[in-house]
């Protein structure tokens, strides 16, 4: 199975955009759990989908980057108009995660099945974007994806003391003068990149697993930010060369759901094993799985 | 055995059409699971448990696969009470989760229905390939097929089966709802209370997913996971921003869902567009339009409203600026109109608009080059200044 990793060209491919999916997702996804922000990756992946199928309306090609553009810029809508109505209604912001995430998405399968009508043969394979089709990474797509991740994690680095603070204490944020809108937008803006990288490999569905689950395992063996940001990255990054490796052994293994697996897997065992917060050791110590209330 | 199961087809199709319109047996299906929705959606909002349903869409889908790899039979009802029992185990899971206060809520619903869902997923794709099991149709849903299946009693073509389905359902969340109506109300607005009374909390919400979970099963069967949280979040949503009463949210919960419904199927049909996808389109719709012209909270209230406190609030500071001046050696200077903005520091169209609309309502008079409160306006400027005017 490594030698193939070696070996076997498109196989290499997967395995360093899965890789390179989960770097960045890991990364940046940690900053989206520590602001409470799990959900907005979801309702942020959903409402991409019409993106997709209007930058595919309007360019006519399928062309990767011009479908990520078209993502990027949907999914920045859907997450203005979350923060919008968060501040200008009294609805709680599950209930505005959940009514975007459905709306966003009943657009773009409008525009989907309206899509699917044309003549043109150009636009099958759309809907692979639903559950993302890792097998059918291209080196391009990969440069395009390093192209636009890397540099994201660059900036985050750039900024890495202002995003800790207002990952850990917004007001104190706020009343030292930090720009915390700015910051704010910037978050969300690299949580679009997250979003747009992982659309060809694990698709819209499955997304907000690769935000969250990398970042909550990494929670667990640590306390410093730090280690926990660069924890949840490498955590990432294992789940999804594993999860691409796995699916490649046996037909009919669909990858994306297979990293899926592999990184909540590394979740709930971190959860339960990792030293100090590990469950197993509480329920060992105190005789109760779960703390009373 | 091909041939005959396409006369079968053929036969209630024909019955069918014969009796009513497929088109309007979509809508009707549409409107009923909307109802069915939008009714437990509403306890979901109120109590910040939408993603929730976000989540058991999702998950149902993997009782259903296990369920089927059991008795090997798609039309089997053990398949909706897996769903459903899958959908109450994944809100218990996040539940367990959450309370080893290792991780927060929302990361607990993020980590724990991917997961669910993906194994739903790869067994699918790995065992169930040719049956009639498929992801996509699990989410975007099979309304416009869902009038050829069909219950029949010997030749008497009885309706199509997620009608009767869904009706099911709607009646049973209906009279669960009748009957723990108070119960219900005081557990979403108090559940302290609701505890201290007795009202065993924690069973009512138990009982509350199992319903959201059993109106998800039914309704992903006709219309797909994703319009489900459509259906079961947007109406109850807009409805929220529209009254303070229970009882009047649920209502219009329900007409936002049935009108939502209709006019979705209509243009999905027009369109030849996914009529769970118009659906939720149109949910979203409404819940935009509540969102601007809702009375008292919608946006374009709250603009006046804070445009109209801009005007009183300016008019006061004007009127308490000509009552200080007013008979000291600055007057002339102070009330002087054409240097007023510059001593309150307002722009000169602002200045010109607050003092028309004060000298209309009689607050205060305008002469050349001097302006002089009239009595009611000192009285107003008193009583803005704390006096008892």
């Amino acid at each position: 199975m490594l030698t193939d990793l070696f070996a076997d060209y498109t196989l290499r491919t997967v395995a360093l955009g899965s890789a390179l999916l989960g770097i960045v997702s890991g990364v940046i996804g940690a900053f989206a759990v520590l602001r409470r922000q799990s959900l907005l990756g979801d309702a942020m992946s959903h409402a991409a989908l019409p993106g997709i199928v209007l930058a595919f309306i309007v360019t006519g090609s399928r062309e990767p980057v011009a479908l990520m553009i078209g993502a990027a810029f949907a999914c920045w809508i859907g997450a203005m108009f979350v923060a919008s109505i968060v501040r200008t209604t009294r609805l709680k912001s599950d209930s505005v995660l959940g009514l975007i995430l459905a709306t966003f998405f009943g657009v773009g399968l409008v525009l989907l099945t309206w899509v699917q009508q044309w003549p043109t043969a150009a636009q099958a394979g759309l809907d692979r974007y639903l559950f993302g089709q890792a097998a059918t990474l291209l080196e391009r797509d990969v440069i395009a994806m390093a192209a636009v991740g890397l540099p994201a994690l660059l900036i985050l680095a750039l900024f890495w003391k202002e995003c800790a603070i207002l990952a850990f204490d917004p007001d104190f944020a706020s009343s030292i003068g930090l720009p915390v809108r700015l910051l704010d937008a910037l978050l969300t803006s690299l949580l679009v990149v997250a979003i747009i990288i992982g659309l060809q490999t694990v698709g819209v569905v499955l997304m907000s697993a690769m935000l969250v689950a990398p970042a909550a395992a990494a929670r667990q063996w640590t306390d410093r930010l730090g280690v926990m940001v660069a924890l949840s990255g490498i955590f990432g990054a294992a789940a999804g060369v594993v999860g691409a490796l796995l699916s490649s052994t046996a037909e009919r293994l669909p990858t994306g759901p297979m990293i899926v697996v592999c990184i909540s897997i590394l979740a709930f065992v971190s959860l339960l094993l990792a030293p100090r917060r590990g469950v197993v050791w509480a329920w060992l110590r105190n005789g109760r799985l779960v703390a009373t209330r | 055995m091909r041939k005959e199961a396409r006369e079968r087809i053929a036969h209630t199709r024909k019955l069918a059409i014969e009796y009513m319109n497929p088109l309007t047996e979509i809508i009707l299906i549409a409107v009923v699971t909307a109802i069915a929705c939008a009714l437990p959606g509403v306890f979901l909002v109120l109590r910040r448990m939408a993603m929730v349903s976000d989540a058991i869409t999702h998950t149902v889908l993997l009782g259903i696969v296990l369920a089927f790899f059991v008795v090997r039979d798609i039309t089997s009802p053990v398949l909706a009470i897996a769903a459903a029992a899958a959908g109450v185990a994944t809100v218990a899971l996040i539940e367990l989760l959450h309370r080893t206060e290792r991780i927060r809520e929302d990361a607990a619903i993020g980590l724990v229905f991917p997961f669910l869902f993906s194994i739903a997923v790869i067994l699918i794709a790995r065992y169930a390939g040719n049956v009639h099991l498929d992801v996509d149709a699990v989410l975007l849903g099979e309304l416009a097929f869902a009038p050829l299946d069909r219950y029949t009693l010997g030749d008497v073509d009885l309706g199509p089966r997620a009608l009767w389905l869904m009706s099911g359902i709607l009646l049973m969340s209906l009279l669960l709802l009748l009957l723990f109506y108070k119960e219900l109300k005081l557990a979403t607005f108090d559940a302290a209370l609701a505890a201290a009374l007795g009202f065993a909390p924690a069973a009512l919400h138990y009982g509350l997913m199992s319903v959201v979970s059993l109106t998800a099963v039914g309704a992903f069967n006709a219309v797909g996971s994703v319009l489900v949280v459509a259906l079961m979040v947007a109406p109850p949503a807009a409805a929220y921003l529209l009254t303070d009463r229970l009882s009047h949210m649920l209502v219009l919960s329900a007409a936002f869902g049935a009108l939502a419904a209709i006019l979705g199927c209509l243009a999905a049909f027009a369109l030849d567009a996914s009529l769970a996808g118009a659906m939720a389109v149109v949910t979203g719709l409404i819940f935009g339009a509540a969102w601007v012209f809702a009375p008292e909270r919608g946006l374009l209230a709250q603009a006046l409203r804070y445009a109209r406190q801009r005007q009183e609030f300016a008019q006061a500071m004007l009127l308490v600026h000509l009552l200080h001046h007013e008979a000291t050696p600055q007057e002339a200077v102070e009330c002087d109109p054409s240097h007023l903005n510059e001593h309150l520091r307002w722009d000169a169209a602002f200045t010109a608009q607050i003092l028309r609309r004060a000298e209309q309502r009689g607050l205060l008079v305008r002469q050349k080059d001097l302006i002089t409160l009239t009595e009611s306006g000192r009285r107003l400027a008193a009583q803005t200044l704390g006096g008892e005017g």
